[in-house]
């Protein structure tokens, strides 16, 4: 895209995109680490998650304030203001799923004693695996401005809904067979929603993605089926 | 007629006020408008924007015939106020002139009391001739355009003696004192403070549905703030014509994007 005449706000709006890129870049790192430190069951890496997630707030409260910047000093048009509203809109979906992997690393020393339940534990990680790599590839489509990559993740979001469904169901006969797990399946099934959420959210910065990219919304899609109601 | 193009125009106007169909202007050789075709209606504020020298005021001149007044002007096309063909030979140039008014750039009251500047044009067209009926006329100008209570008691001071901002609606009470229908705008703020501004803004405003107005303004902003039709302009060729929230939220074209976004030059 050719440059804006006036140079600094071109810096202004790469400065935006960065910080957004890196704060995705720290979320999925959340993800994936709650995950992993879940597995191990490794309370240190799940502190670590814990006290990672307070730079992704830092960053959120640096995007409103460059954003609002912008849009006051800049009077930023078109796909410029698209750009900056759905930067605003997409930093407080990516704090929310910055809060939703630290609440899976706060899960983990609570059930990390009980050797019981590794096999329910290992229904987790591949969901959370799809779910980190929507909002990898989320971050990307709104980096390269990618209205196709955005459709993709939007059309992910039922495999993750799907996951959630059978992981509820494996859970809750686990549970009906080892009744003394329940309190460490109850955190497990937590996690599952969490992760579900999280793909949620991925699937909303997508279609905020796409309407910055294109100036469309899209159409109201199925939504998985999902046994939870929705929230 | 020629019919305007889809990427032109997204807009279906069912009662257009005036339209232009195929229009092209010349100075002498030099071809300023290249064929634009654009429909106004009298519910929505016009604004033409683009960058200097795009041939938006050239353009909003060929609309009450103001290009008549440059000796090597041509226009070709055919321009209509409510279906009537304005270039025809049985046109009233100023009758014309009185039906579609103009505001330009920089005010130019006449050197005359206030009162004068507007009872002039209702008495040279025969709209009021009594005084106690030119009272009432210059009292509604004044009162549509803003600025009857900040002169009523000095009606017979000279208008030249107003502010920048109080001038210009003093020029736009007397395009309102001769009834016209369509009020056409040149830049009517760009000599005045952000105050005044926006004082002729919310006048705009208020006399949205009574005329047809049309505005060409170099600030976009204003164009977004004032409009709800906006068309662009470049290089003599209308490139988008859409609804204002559209066109600055998302325009059709690149070359709208380009110039909307600050991306020209």
């Amino acid at each position: 895209m050719a440059e804006h005449t006036i140079k600094a706000f071109d810096q202004e709006m790469d400065t935006l995109r960065g910080l957004i890129a890196e704060m995705g870049g720290r979320a999925e790192a959340a993800i994936e680490n709650a995950m992993l430190a879940l597995q191990r069951q490794d309370k240190v890496l799940a502190a670590e998650v814990v006290a990672a997630d307070k730079r992704i707030d830092v960053i959120e409260a640096e995007v409103e304030k460059l954003a609002i910047e912008i849009i006051a000093l800049r009077a930023p048009m078109a796909n410029d203001l698209r750009d900056v509203i759905a930067a605003l809109k997409i930093v407080s979906v990516i704090e929310r799923i910055g809060d939703y992997a630290k609440n899976i690393a706060k899960r983990v020393p609570l059930i990390a004693t009980n050797t019981r339940i590794h096999e329910p534990i290992s229904l987790l990680p591949s969901m959370g695996q799809v779910a980190g790599e929507m909002v990898h590839d989320v971050l990307n489509a709104f980096a390269a401005r990618d209205a196709d990559l955005a459709l993709a993740v939007v059309e992910r979001d039922t495999v993750v809904d799907d996951f959630y469904n059978s992981v509820f169901r494996t859970l809750v006969t686990f549970m009906v067979e080892n009744p003394k797990t329940i309190s460490e399946c109850a955190h497990l099934l937590f996690i599952a929603k969490n992760i579900e959420r999280i793909g949620d959210h991925a699937t909303n910065v997508a279609e905020m993605v796409y309407y910055a990219a294109t100036g469309q919304t899209l159409p109201e899609r199925e939504r998985g089926a999902d046994m939870q109601p929705e929230d | 007629m020629t019919p305007m193009t889809e990427a032109q125009n997204s807009l279906a106007i069912a009662n257009p006020k005036m339209s232009a169909r195929d229009v092209k202007v010349f100075y002498g050789e030099k071809q300023a408008i290249k064929g634009v075709s654009i429909d106004v209606d009298m519910d929505h504020v016009t604004a033409f924007i683009g960058p200097s020298g795009c041939g938006k005021s050239t353009f909003l001149r060929t609309l009450n015939r103001m290009n008549d007044t440059v000796a090597s002007a041509r226009v070709e096309g055919e321009i209509t106020l409510d279906g009537e063909n304005i270039y025809a030979s049985s046109m009233d140039v100023v009758q014309l002139r009185a039906r579609v008014g103009m505001v330009f750039q920089k005010p130019n009251p006449f050197p005359k009391s206030i009162y004068e500047n507007i009872a002039y044009g209702p008495r040279i067209h025969g709209l009021a001739a009594a005084k106690a009926d030119l009272d009432v006329v210059v009292e509604k100008s004044l009162r549509r355009a803003g600025l009857w209570e900040e002169v009523k008691d000095r009606l017979h001071d000279s208008g030249t003696a107003l502010s920048g901002g109080q001038q210009q609606r003093l020029c736009i009470g007397r395009a309102i004192a001769v009834e016209p229908e369509v009020i056409l705008m040149d830049e009517p703020c760009s000599a005045l403070d952000p105050i005044a501004t926006a004082k002729i803004e919310e006048l705009i405003h208020e006399l949205r549905g009574r005329y047809a107005i049309v505005i060409v303004t170099h600030n976009m902003q204003q164009a977004a703030r004032v409009s709800q039709r906006t068309a662009f302009f470049h290089l003599g060729e209308l490139v988008e014509y859409g609804v204002t929230s559209d066109i600055f939220t998302n325009p059709r074209q690149e070359r709208t994007k380009d110039y909307i976004t600050g991306r020209y030059g």
